[in-house]
């Protein structure tokens, strides 16, 4: 029992990640008709975002490091701790939750600046094309990312009073041996807070109700005399700070490197496809649904039947619902039908 | 009918071809030294220069280790021709090198990429070789890689220095003829770890492997499973688990309840970064299992890397093939030098790459030419000093090398930023040492038709 809740948990935390990329993704196909493949590096550009963050609260004075007696080296000094002493030292220690204030506005404009620049001259050509190009972008942003930050993961401490692990065992009544990581339960709690967030505002506001009826019908809601183009633009910066900051968030389980985004890219389109093209409650539901079941397959009860399934059940899931379900979970009639 | 001469040899003709033939046979080898020269692949003859191939990861996961590799054979292309402070030229010993370039030509060098991947480091190496003219291959950061491109230089008849590889493979069945590794081995690790662990955690554990799924990964869960196997530990499970896996909490959360109370991490570079910082994140070190307190093993630690895990690698136990901080003479000089240079202590990936460099040179000062098989007759069975490490050996059976190997503790009061690793036991060489006819393969032959 305690190894079936763990590794619920653990698959709801892979899940959430999964999710939030994938809602993104299908944000961006639901209202543009794009198949975006840079979507993976906008969640590596979020991570970034936290070590650039990271790097500017620890500009550093150079002093000289008496324990090195070999040679003459310098260790650094944040300003920050020499000029304001805990305060200081407190920004450092919570440097990843503060860094969603640079990511938020860092990401609206990458987004915008992506869209207008780029993929809106892509809108009435073929997918293939979309990928290529979109592809072709995502590598051009991983490599000026390796050369300015290098290619070793760069760790990102969660704040110290969250490094530890939570007793969730004594929780739900299965013994105080059940321990679970507290930043991983605060990623979980942060991506369902997004996803709300996100579903709130298409569904009760003005502004994501003609963005639903656009995803719907554009034609028509451009013959209302509504700029229905400009807030597409919108929706894809959205989509773009919704991996951002799920990028920045994830950076204590996963010390970012370069190579971050491809890693989840693959992975989140197999998610949309399962979930439905163009369904955002079906990418959601996906994502949780693969991340939980990729935790129990990697289970060695389950692998000593399946040795080697942890590695391709995702694919296996996923071709199995295709076959039942052709749309996808929740997907709808005429969504990429041709 | 025409006049037509036989084919053959008259008698007399026969006696002066074996008079002739005799005379060479009688003649001293030192009078036709370097008859063999043309015979070879990229022989320098009359350039004035020797160039060097430095195939390093300078891509991927490994290019700030490889970037380390890189620093460390231009100070040895710096020492050899009789730049800077001599490094451990100083102290190598015994030693034919002065400073004044390898037999009278300047070092050069030509640069290659191997991204950490078989296929790309197969091709840099086969376009230094073939392009830019090395005579000597060296470097690397994988067992894979290392295996590859040792398994070309036998083909091509090119030397390979090995750099950082660890799997029992690249001197046990994947060893090769024109193949040479420095760095130590699972097997070493294992034997050097044992003692250790036995001291620190009893003789009463049991243990849960998790393994990074490639050549590597396997020798080096085999080696450490043996070693603490004969001490009396059980293990409880071992899995492989896919490189890159990046995520490894579905890898982890088994061990909770699987009543191992130590985990060894049979990973390195970013997975183990990432598996290490994980397995604390769960609070597998504030656990208690069995009655004890819940350990951590990496078997290979490296201190480049280990800064990438942060205060993760605190209290945890591993070996080294090298640390900066050792006192011999060679280590002291080398590390001087490396730290003046560049301003940080060198890796132990900066050190294997140095040390093997001056270790081809001094081969070729000793065979007195370039020509490989004679460069290979010098390193088989070599014994030195004086370059960290101890009295070391270059066993000629399997072309590995010998030498005392150190067991580290992630340091939990670090003087320095460097200050990572604390050695905890010198393991001399002799208790590392192992039948060479253990791992299988054959090196294959000293002669490589072009």
């Amino acid at each position: 029992m305690d190894a079936i809740f763990i590794q619920i948990l653990n698959g709801l935390d892979k899940g959430a990640a999964y999710a939030l990329i994938a809602l993104g993704l299908t944000l961006v196909f639901g209202t543009l008709g794009i198949v975006n493949f840079a979507h993976g590096a906008l969640f590596m550009l979020g991570a970034f975002c936290a070590v650039t963050f990271q790097k500017l609260v620890t500009i550093s004075a150079k002093v000289r490091d008496e324990g090195v007696t070999a040679f003459v080296a310098y260790k650094e000094q944040p300003y920050l701790e020499s000029w304001f002493g805990d305060t200081g030292r407190i920004i450092i220690d919570y440097s990843v939750p503060l860094s969603i204030m640079l990511a938020i506005p860092f990401m609206l404009l990458v987004g915008y600046v992506m869209e207008r620049g780029l993929i809106k001259h892509f809108y009435k050509r073929p997918h293939a094309e979309q990928i290529l190009v979109t592809f072709g972008l995502a590598i051009v942003i991983q490599e000026i990312i390796k050369a300015y930050f290098g290619a070793n993961p760069i760790p990102q401490p969660a704040p110290d009073i969250l490094a530890g692990s939570a007793n969730v065992g004594s929780w739900v009544g299965l013994g105080d041996n059940l321990v679970y990581p507290w930043w991983r339960l605060i990623y979980l709690c942060f991506s369902g807070l997004i996803i709300f967030a996100v579903f709130a505002f298409l569904q009760f506001t003005t502004y994501g109700m003609v963005v639903r009826a656009g995803m719907r019908d554009r034609e028509t809601v451009g013959l209302l005399g509504i700029n229905i183009e400009r807030r597409f633009t919108v929706v894809f910066a959205i989509a773009a700070v919704v991996a951002g900051v799920a990028g920045v968030m994830y950076t204590p389980i996963l010390p970012p490197d370069y190579h971050l985004g491809m890693e989840f890219l693959v992975l989140s389109f197999v998610v949309v496809v399962v979930g439905g093209m163009g369904s955002l409650g079906g990418a959601v539901m996906a994502g949780f649904l693969l991340g939980i079941v990729q935790s129990f397959a990697s289970m060695n009860e389950v692998k000593e039947i399946f040795p080697g399934i942890d590695q391709i059940i995702l694919y296996l899931v996923a071709v199995v619902i295709l076959l039942v379900l052709p749309r996808g979970l929740l997907g709808r009639a005429g969504v990429m039908d041709d | 009918m025409s006049d037509i001469k036989k084919p053959g040899m008259s008698r007399r003709g026969l006696l002066k071809a074996g008079a002739v033939g005799g005379l060479v046979a009688a003649t001293p080898s030192i009078f036709i030294k370097d008859a063999w020269a043309q015979e070879f692949r990229n022989d320098p003859k009359n350039t004035g220069e020797l160039k060097l191939g430095f195939n390093v990861p300078q891509s991927g996961p490994y290019a700030d280790e490889g970037a380390d590799e890189l620093r460390a054979y231009m100070l040895a292309v710096k020492h050899l021709n009789g730049e800077g402070d001599g490094g451990m030229l100083n102290t190598f010993k015994p030693s034919m090198l002065s400073g004044n370039g390898v037999l009278g030509k300047k070092v050069t060098y030509a640069t290659g990429d191997t991204q950490t991947k078989s296929d790309a480091a197969r091709a840099s190496a086969k376009r230094m070789i073939e392009k830019d003219g090395v005579l000597m291959v060296t470097g690397g950061s994988s067992s894979g890689v290392a295996v590859a491109v040792q398994s070309l230089c036998q083909e091509q008849g090119i030397i390979f220095m090995a750099g950082l590889t660890h799997s029992n493979d690249t001197t046990g069945k994947d060893k090769r003829r024109y193949g040479f590794r420095h760095f130590f081995n699972a097997y070493m690790s294992g034997a050097a770890l044992a003692p250790v662990l036995n001291k620190e955690y009893g003789s009463d554990r049991r243990a849960y492997h998790l393994t990074a799924d490639y050549t590597w990964g396997w020798t080096q869960e085999e080696s450490i499973k043996n070693s603490t196997e004969a001490l009396g530990w059980q293990t409880v499970n071992a899995v492989k688990t896919p490189v890159g896996a990046g995520d490894f909490s579905q890898y982890i959360t088994p061990v909770l309840n699987s009543g191992a109370d130590v985990l060894i991490l049979n990973h390195y570079g970013k997975d183990m970064i990432n598996s290490l910082s994980q397995a604390v994140q769960f609070g597998l070190r504030d656990k208690q299992v069995n009655g004890k307190n819940f350990e951590i093993v990496v078997p290979l630690f490296s201190r480049l890397m280990a800064q990438g895990a942060g205060d993760a690698i605190k209290g945890i136990l591993g070996t080294t093939n090298w640390n900066w901080s050792l006192q011999d003479e060679g280590s002291k000089a080398f590390v001087q030098s490396f730290g003046a240079e560049y301003g940080a202590p060198p890796s132990m990936a900066a050190h294997t790459c140095y040390v093997q460099t001056l270790l081809y040179a001094n081969a070729c000062e000793m065979a007195g030419t370039f020509y490989p098989p004679e460069v290979i007759k010098q390193l088989e069975g070599f014994n030195f000093d004086g370059m960290g490490n101890g009295p070391t050996l270059y066993r000629a059976e399997d072309h590995q090398c010998f030498k005392d190997v150190l067991v580290v503790r992630g340091n939990e009061n670090p003087s320095s930023q460097f200050d990572l690793l604390k050695v905890v036991d010198v393991t001399p060489r002799a208790q590392v040492e192992y039948d060479w006819t253990i791992f299988g393969g054959s090196l294959g032959p000293y002669e490589v038709k072009m």
